[in-house]
């Protein structure tokens, strides 16, 4: 059971540094989402942040990449981004066909490798 | 059964190749007379949308990811119930997992979720009705993230007013379901599958947000942020901030914002 919960002091990290810088947009959302517009430029540029800190999530976990992963040497990661984006583009935006070809890639690589 | 004209339902201009089946009963079905069925009716759709595999695929992912970085499934799964983003509960992993501080984590956290606030502010007008007061929509608020924002504009036009929050309750908390389960599977098979097969489940992780995040992309501006955001990263680690994240998507977006306001004016 202990293995299950682990360290309580991590649980409290997670409402620290997760739950709650989390929560307090969708709560700030609910009491004053009235008065906003939806089309404002200040909108735009969250966006627009947000989505290239998003980009920036999976560009780490391709370079930096933790646990097992590492074990994949990086051209190989890149390689199987690269097939499944093209995979992707190519079967009109399928995300599920494009993550599925970037895994044959890197599970065939890796096969091929030893 | 409704039938639905295909594309009739777009949700602003979002791909939604599937949009044309939505088995739900009739808006003046006795069925929805009973919000307890409404909220079975939200929690089958589950069944009946792409996108539930690709959360399954993302938080199978975070399982993994959480069992590699060290942290316990209790907390893996507490994070995907009190948190419910996968970006931030991605962001956090890997954050705290590189040792950054709470504080460095909690800044990076909060940057990814400044989207949720324009996705709440725009699915509550949805369900509200003259006697709803704010406290009835906690919890859809909770629940909003990408998945269900979506949702939203392809199953509430098919779903009675008075319903719809315990509709988006039941697809909301069945969708929570599927991402606690894949988390459970995910971490349990790090723990014990072979090197190979788990890296291809962290592997799942970059694949389905970017090809998530490309099908989401609006504007030219979005295509801008997101391949900036890419590229700018490698970059921002050599400044070693533990904030480097942040620093490239600060930077990446306000650039993306700067062609987005230059081809407005061209």
């Amino acid at each position: 059971m202990s293995d299950f919960i682990g360290d309580w002091h991590a649980l409290v990290i997670l409402f620290v540094a997760g739950v709650i810088p989390n929560q307090i947009w969708r709560m700030l959302g609910l009491w004053f989402g009235g008065g906003l517009d939806e089309g404002s430029e200040l909108l735009v540029w969250v966006r627009a942040v947000a989505t290239a800190i998003l980009a920036g999530v999976i560009a780490q976990i391709l370079v930096q990449p933790p646990g097992a992963l590492a074990s994949v040497p990086g051209w190989l990661r890149y390689g199987a981004v690269v097939v499944g984006f093209a995979v992707f583009m190519l079967s009109r935006k399928s995300i599920f066909a494009g993550v599925i070809a970037g895994e044959i890639v890197m599970l065939s690589g890796k096969w091929w490798l030893g | 059964m409704t039938v639905l004209t295909p594309g009739l339902l777009d949700a602003a201009g979002i791909r939604q190749p599937y949009a044309a089946d939505v088995a739900l009963p009739p808006l003046d079905s006795p069925q929805w007379q009973s919000p307890f069925r409404a909220f079975g009716w939200g929690m089958r759709s589950v069944g009946s949308t792409v996108l539930t595999l690709v959360l399954f695929a993302t938080y199978l992912g975070i399982g993994a990811l959480a069992h590699d970085s060290h942290f316990s499934l209790a907390w893996a799964l507490a994070s995907t119930a009190f948190v419910w983003a996968g970006p931030a509960q991605i962001i956090l992993i890997s954050t705290l997992g590189s040792g950054a501080t709470i504080v460095q984590s909690a800044i990076a956290v909060t940057v990814s979720a400044i989207r949720l606030f324009p996705m709440v502010v725009s699915v509550l007008p949805m369900m509200r009705t003259p006697q709803t007061r704010r406290r009835h929509l906690i919890l859809v608020a909770h629940l909003t993230a990408v998945t269900l924002w979506v949702e939203c504009f392809r199953f509430l036009p098919h779903v009675p007013r008075e319903r719809r929050i315990a509709f988006i309750h039941g697809l909301g908390c069945g969708l929570v379901c599927v991402c606690l389960v894949a988390n459970t599977i995910g971490y349990t098979l790090a723990a014990n599958l072979s090197q190979t097969l788990a890296a291809a489940i962290l592997m799942l992780t970059p694949l389905a947000f970017l090809f998530s995040t490309a099908s989401n992309c609006r504007e030219f501006a979005d295509v801008v942020a997101l391949v900036l955001g890419l590229v700018l990263f490698p970059l921002a680690t050599q400044l070693n901030s533990g904030v480097d994240i942040l620093i490239s998507g600060v930077v990446a977006g306000t650039v993306a914002y700067g062609v987005h306001r230059w081809r407005a004016q061209a």
